[in-house]
């Protein structure tokens, strides 16, 4: 289970990105979450390991409240959280296969890995991961040689070499074309529910909300404006997350 | 007035004003062109002008090459005054070179012509009267026309003599191929020296810039925050880190010698150690480590990695005494390729030298770290009175020390003798301020430390690149000799503050998606840098590298100006011996190795990055 409490974030200079948000997921859920551009959806995901530091309220993930976790439990709590970014975040200039390795990160002692050295066991599930997403080719390939599309898949083999217990996935989509879109939400589909991995998912396309998320949650302006099945957003409570102006597309 | 919109002034004014600033111009001018001292008047002189041009056609005529000059002499026999009954002269061979001197001869003083026939054409010479004591009078300067003649009429002077007196012609003729000069191979001597000059401060200054650069990045330092309680017990760690590192070197280099002797052993000590240090490493580090390890078992860790550091010492120990020793019998024995002997005797060395500074950055790391583990523990665990407590002490300690250290740097630099003024009052000072601090920030807050860092690391790169290359120089001819080390020395530390600053300029300027992932997946600072910033930075710290390349080759060739040794000391020897013809000659090797740098370095940068 993951409990939000009161999550507050007031960026320097006094921008409020999260007021007072409270919600619970529990394992295994697909979790969606939807709002406009600024709304405090990418604030959100990144409170929840910490890459943004809450101002106030609580993070607890499986009994361990992460808002209070000093440095070296943090790097045990980071490593069990995959994360996959709008704009993929790979390293352009190293390979396919260093990128995905770098999920591993959080595991080897950093001694070794300064020298670039990986154990054997992590090379192979590197290939079976890549192997999983369809591009084990391209493994030594640089990785900003590969498209759109094969580079987040490369950021989800990068997120699943962590063994995580629950996925943060940035707006996996945004970037990507309708097709592309899809075997992207596939591929965490597939890791939600095969490996029953957590997803906390920030989506623009309601199309998309309805067929892969169990449950959805808004946010306008920071707050949290609805919780509840994707089934019941209508036009009214449509009106209401995205404004009135808003119509909707897709 | 104040009815005109603001900004508008009335046109009567605006014209007087501008009319003042025009007036306000030409005095700036003028008292330019006063300081200055513009004369024109210099300019048109005919002496300067004579001057300059001599100038420049020596200029344009680098001393490069020459030839052999074949010397050829001939003599026409004269008499001055002309003889009571006239003399018998030889007739000349018509088919080699003679001369023909009308009259045959003359009294004192008078003027004769002198034609000579079958010279080589084009060729030079001098025209000399030698009277019986057989001393050379010039009389002049011949140059042979295209059919091997020439004519000069000359006044000879007041020697008079009864016996034949000689009219003597000495022509030169260059033979055989052109051949470089003396100053072409001094100059390419000096111009090799000034480019691998260049060559080693780039180098040097890379390899120290790159580590520094990234504690002058503010975009990797802005969240490096700490507790004061980890700052102040940092502060107080540093130096007794630094004092064991140097202890455990010392102790090393005065016991290795006693553990190997000769070349055999200190090679086979110098290659075992890696391998014990390995596999300590590999036991006492495991790759992965997914649960966090008992207490027995993490000293067994550290006590096997304190054996390892020790063991790695004494390899380097052995390695540096192999290179010392080996580097001496190949200098003796190589030969033509002594100096690659001599190579290596200098790395066994520069690793000796190296090993106490390095062995005492690594102790202030490992101290460093033990401490920061030691505050990071402290301030979860203890009560909030007893952390405060703690604080108060260690902070004020802290303050006391870091103070006391400077009082002592400033009091040796000015020579205080006073202890009381240098050590004593800044350490009270210290206590007070670290006090302070304790006061205002203690607690579980933390302090921006890398922020800290950082302006620092900037002040310190700014304030030494603002110093030039060649006054640094001076100072490092004092420590090491006029001579090209003091160039390289003085360059690289000219370059390191512009590499570093250059350089952390680029890991500012990173894409901040992947340093952010690689974050989230657990990695620590270290990994971060390593895995998210390194590759990002690779291409621009090659490309300015090989631009401070082509600074240096630039640098050095005047640095010798002040005693750096390269090709500016032949170039201002030269300028001052007004040998122009030479100092041309240095000019043009400068231009042609710059721009040759500038086309290789834009080549490497288009093939590497």
């Amino acid at each position: 289970m993951l409990y939000v409490r009161n999550l507050t974030k007031i960026y320097e200079g006094g921008v409020v990105a999260l007021r007072d948000v409270s919600f619970d997921v529990p394992k295994g859920q697909f979790l969606a979450i939807i709002g406009l551009s600024g709304s405090g959806k990418s604030t959100l995901l990144r409170c929840i390991n910490r890459l943004v530091e809450p101002t106030s309220g609580q993070i607890v993930w499986d009994d361990i409240d992460i808002t209070a976790a000093p440095q070296d439990e943090l790097r045990r709590i980071r490593r069990r959280i995959g994360m996959v970014f709008q704009h993929f975040n790979l390293v352009h200039r190293s390979s396919v296969l260093t990128n995905v390795l770098a999920g591993r990160l959080g595991y080897i002692s950093p001694a070794w890995s300064l020298v670039n050295r990986f154990p054997r066991a992590d090379v192979e599930k590197a290939y079976r991961q890549l192997e999983r997403v369809g591009i084990a080719d391209k493994a030594n390939q640089r990785a900003d040689a590969l498209s759109g599309g094969q580079q987040q898949r490369v950021g989800v083999a990068r997120a699943m070499m962590q063994d995580p217990d629950l996925i943060l996935a940035d707006e996996p989509v945004a970037s990507l074309d309708p097709v592309l879109a899809h075997s992207i939400m596939q591929y965490l589909e597939q890791i939600n529910k095969q490996d029953g991995v957590t997803i906390l998912c920030s989506l623009h396309f309601l199309d998309l909300v309805h067929r892969y998320a169990d449950r959805a949650i808004a946010l306008n302006e920071g707050r949290l404006v609805f919780d509840g099945l994707p089934q019941e957003i209508d036009d009214a409570r449509f009106k209401e997350i995205y404004g009135k102006e808003a119509e909707r597309v897709g | 007035m104040s009815a005109e919109p603001s900004g508008r002034l009335p046109r009567w004014l605006r014209s007087l004003l501008l009319g003042a600033a025009v007036v306000l111009a030409v005095i700036i001018y003028a008292y330019g062109f006063e300081v200055t001292r513009v004369d024109l008047e210099e300019t048109r002189s005919e002496r300067r002008q004579t001057q300059l041009v001599r100038i420049l056609r020596a200029l344009a005529r680098p001393d490069i090459f020459e030839f052999r000059q074949a010397e050829l002499t001939v003599n026409a026999p004269f008499f001055m005054p002309c003889p009571p009954t006239p003399a018998q002269l030889h007739e000349p061979d018509p088919l080699r070179p003679y001369l023909l001197v009308r009259p045959g001869c003359i009294e004192p003083g008078g003027m004769v012509t002198i034609d000579g026939f079958n010279f080589d054409a084009g060729s030079s010479g001098n025209v000399f009267l030698v009277p019986p004591s057989n001393v050379l009078l010039q009389l002049g300067d011949v140059i042979a026309d295209s059919s091997g003649r020439f004519t000069i009429r000359v006044q000879l002077p007041e020697r008079s003599s009864d016996s034949v007196q000689t009219i003597r012609v000495i022509v030169r003729q260059n033979v055989g191929l052109p051949r470089l000069t003396r100053t072409a191979t001094d100059t390419w001597d000096k111009i090799v020296e000034t480019v691998f000059l260049a060559l080693l401060a780039t180098t040097l200054s890379t390899v120290i810039a790159i580590p520094l650069s990234f504690l002058a990045a503010r975009n990797l330092m802005i969240g490096i925050r700490s507790p004061l309680l980890g700052i102040s017990l940092s502060i107080l760690a540093i130096p007794l880190g630094a004092a064991l590192g140097t202890m455990a070197a010392r102790f090393a280099a005065t016991w290795g010698p006693t553990v190997a002797v000769g070349i055999p052993m200190n090679l086979a000590g110098a290659a075992v150690s890696p391998l014990v240090v390995y596999a300590a490493a590999r036991w006492a580090l495991p790759p992965v480590e997914t649960a966090k390890p008992s207490l027995l078992l993490r000293a067994a860790r550290a006590v096997v990695l304190v054996v390892a550091a020790a063991v790695a010492l004494f390899g380097l120990v052995f390695l540096a005494e192999f290179l010392l020793q080996a580097g001496r019998q190949l200098a003796a024995t190589l030969g033509a390729l002594a100096f690659l002997g001599d190579f290596i005797f200098n790395l066994g060395e520069i690793l000796q030298i190296g090993l106490s500074a390095g062995a005492a950055l690594v102790g202030a790391g490992v101290v460093v770290s033990l401490t920061g583990r030691l505050s990071r523990l402290g301030t979860q665990s203890l009560p909030g009175v007893a952390l405060r407590l703690a604080e108060f002490v260690v902070a004020a300690a802290a303050g006391a020390v870091l103070f006391a250290g400077i009082g002592a740097a400033i009091g040796w630099l000015y020579e205080i003798a006073d202890a009381r003024a240098t050590l004593l009052i800044p350490a009270m000072f210290g206590a007070v301020a670290g006090l302070g601090l304790a006061l205002r920030f203690g607690g579980r807050g933390s302090l921006p430390i890398g922020l800290v860092v950082y302006t620092i690391a900037r002040t310190i790169f700014n304030a030494l690149r603002s110093i030039e290359a060649l006054i640094m120089v001076i100072v490092f001819a004092v420590w090491v000799g006029i001579g090209p080390f003091a160039g390289v020395l003085a360059l690289s530390l000219h370059s390191v503050a512009s590499l570093a600053k250059l350089y952390s300029e680029q890991v500012e300027s990173i894409l901040p998606g992947p340093l952010e992932a690689i974050t989230a997946t657990g990695a620590t600072r270290l990994q971060t840098i390593v895995y998210a910033v390194v590759p990002q930075i690779i291409p621009p710290y090659i490309s300015f590298t090989m631009y401070r390349w082509d600074i240096n080759v630039r640098m050095s060739t005047i640095i010798g100006f002040a005693g750096g040794g390269g090709i500016g000391f032949l170039l201002q020897q030269n300028i001052n011996l007004l040998n122009y013809r030479a100092a041309s000659a240095q000019m043009l090797a400068i231009a042609v190795v710059v721009a040759a740098m500038d086309y290789l370095s834009s080549y490497m940068r288009e093939k590497v990055v």
